[in-house]
């Protein structure tokens, strides 16, 4: 357990000056901020529909949530797998890491663990920030009706739902990016699982559920909110999210017998 | 058993089907500075990669500290230092971070980071980013990641690869220093001869993965023995002369007879000979056997 703790605080040493890291903290705050934006320009014509106060939660949320279920998410979570890995490939440090008296579980699992984490961190600040900047509309325009409704619920069900369906793209991706050293390879295999996912989990395929890229987008599919229904009707642990639970531990050992039997060239 | 900090027992190691270590059978005592030389791609890359487990050995054919590597992996990694091929280190850090993480991996002091800067003499370039590092500094660095746990036994492959004739100097001193003063087991590696000379007390060398020699400094002294190269017209008669006069003529070419060489004086005494019987003698010196002839000498022997 010590040879994980310390595994996991040297990824955050390595990491807290990357893009990886920080793209976790600025992504949410440039979209959460863009659609705020959006809604403080636009506030007169908003006003002007009198959507009840959780269609207007839903609205200015289903924004941020529609954006990232579909096309963001997917691409950042191939990123973070990405980008844990590729600090070794690309200072050729795997040699130095596996030369440390530390096991060879801890030093993959804290990466595996790191990118989870970053992911984590990166929904928690958009449920964050939405919640908040959505009370600050209000402040800037009391017109708004924010503050008859609370959405803490919904936005906690609609991200904890984002984040487990991306477990699979992540431990898929995470394994590729482990094996190969190079951009194109993870990138190339990430976009096109991606672009295939989405149109599987669109057109209705019944066991579009089986790929992981799909995941994400038939996740936050069910959580749209439809009128007259209550918002917080919908389940967590759906198919979907067990698919992606299943993938991910799957993927998580199968990578880590790659880890015990990888020669460092 | 018991005087070696590392010992392989008929190392093999493949590539595939290409064998890359054959039968190799290190032995380092404890103390020493062993010298592990060959030319490039004969494997001691490789081989050092087997004694930090990084490529995975056959069972009870690797040991360590009398410990077999495979089973014994985190409790052996616990002593070393290593400095393998070009030095690890994160380019978006800067140098003393390198260290710092260094220390969060092996749990020790980050005060430790500074000494370790200090004694490689990087102390002014501690918050320089690594990938603004010249090779030699970055050599450095690399060094001094792999003292910075202050292990017993140190494998070092190539390391004053990069640095300039003060670098190599410090390096050297270095070691010695660890050796005598800190009696800490260095295995270097290195394709020039001169270079483990200097430092080396043991040398074991090594050819497309196969031992080839294993003793120590004195013993390899022995068998590469200086020669005495002399330039002469009429080499045909100069030789016959020689031969004559009891000289042992190793090799003759067209311009150049060598014979082993004996002292300075039996030199002057040699050149007296052919110029008293009317040779020319354009040049006289004393050469040492270059690695690669030693390689030749070596397995021409076995």
């Amino acid at each position: 357990m010590h040879a994980l703790y310390i595994s996991l605080i040297s990824e955050y040493y390595k990491s807290r000056k990357t893009l990886a890291f920080w793209a976790a903290i600025l992504l949410p705050l440039i979209i959460c901020g863009l659609i705020s934006a959006g809604f403080y320009n636009n506030a007169d014509k908003i006003i002007a529909n009198h959507y009840p106060p959780m269609l207007l939660w839903a609205q200015y949320s289903g924004a941020a949530l529609g954006v990232m279920g579909f096309l963001i998410m997917p691409f950042y979570v191939i990123f973070m797998a990405f980008s844990v890995n590729n600090i070794e490939h690309k200072n050729d440090t795997w040699k130095m890491l596996f030369a440390q008296p530390l096991n060879k579980f801890s030093i993959y699992a804290a990466k595996y663990l790191y990118a989870i984490f970053l992911i984590f961190i990166c929904l928690f600040l958009f449920a964050t920030l939405t919640y908040a900047f959505g009370h600050l509309l209000q402040v800037l325009v009391p017109k708004f009706n924010f503050n008859q409704y609370s959405p803490l619920d919904i936005l906690i069900n609609a991200y904890t739902k984002l984040f487990l369906a991306s477990l699979g793209i992540l431990s898929l991706q995470f394994i590729i990016s482990l094996l190969w050293s190079d951009f194109l390879k993870p990138m190339g295999i990430g976009f096109v699982g991606t672009i295939m996912g989405i149109i599987a989990a669109n057109v209705g395929w019944k066991y579009a559920y089986l790929i992981p890229y799909s995941l994400p987008t038939l996740a936050s599919r069910i959580t749209k909110v439809k009128k007259g229904t209550d918002p917080l009707a919908f389940p967590v642990f759906t198919q979907e999210i067990w698919t992606s639970l299943i993938y991910a531990s799957v993927l998580f050992i199968i990578g880590y017998f790659i880890v015990t039997k990888k020669s460092i060239k | 058993m018991g005087n070696y900090a590392i010992e392989t027992v008929g190392l093999n190691f493949n590539f595939g089907n290409q064998a890359i270590v054959k039968d190799l059978s290190l032995q380092v005592p404890k103390g020493s500075i062993y010298g592990f030389l060959g030319p490039n791609g004969a494997g001691k890359t490789t081989t050092i990669k087997i004694l930090l487990n990084l490529l995975k050995s056959p069972s009870d054919q690797v040991f360590i500290f009398d410990k077999e590597i495979n089973s014994n992996r985190i409790a052996i990694l616990k002593r070393i230092g290593a400095l393998v091929e070009q030095p690890a280190i994160y380019g978006h850090l800067t140098g003393k971070e390198n260290l710092v993480n260094r220390c969060i991996l092996l749990g020790i002091k980050k005060t430790k980071a500074d000494e370790m800067l200090s004694l490689v003499g990087l102390a002014e370039a501690a918050n320089k980013k690594a990938n603004k590092y010249s090779l030699g500094m970055k050599q450095r660095l690399g060094i001094a990641q792999a003292l910075i746990s202050d292990p017993e036994l140190l494998l070092l492959d190539e390391p004053t690869n990069g640095l300039d004739p003060n670098g190599i100097i410090e390096v050297r001193n270095l070691m010695i220093d660890l050796a005598t003063k800190h009696q800490k087991t260095i295995l270097v590696s290195s394709h020039l001869l001169a270079e483990i000379e200097r430092t080396a007390t043991h040398v074991g060398i090594i050819n497309k993965g196969q031992l080839l020699f294993q003793g120590t400094i004195n013993e390899l002294h022995l068998l590469s023995k200086p020669m005495l190269e002399i330039e002469v017209d009429n080499i045909e008669n100069a030789s016959t002369l020689l031969i004559k006069q009891g000289y042992e003529v190793t090799t003759k070419t067209e311009k150049v007879i060598t014979v082993p060489f004996v002292s300075s004086r039996k030199s002057g005494e040699l050149n007296t000979l052919l110029i008293q019987n009317g040779f020319t003698v354009s040049s006289l010196y004393q050469q040492r056997k270059d690695l690669e002839n030693l390689f030749l000498d070596i397995t021409n022997t076995n």
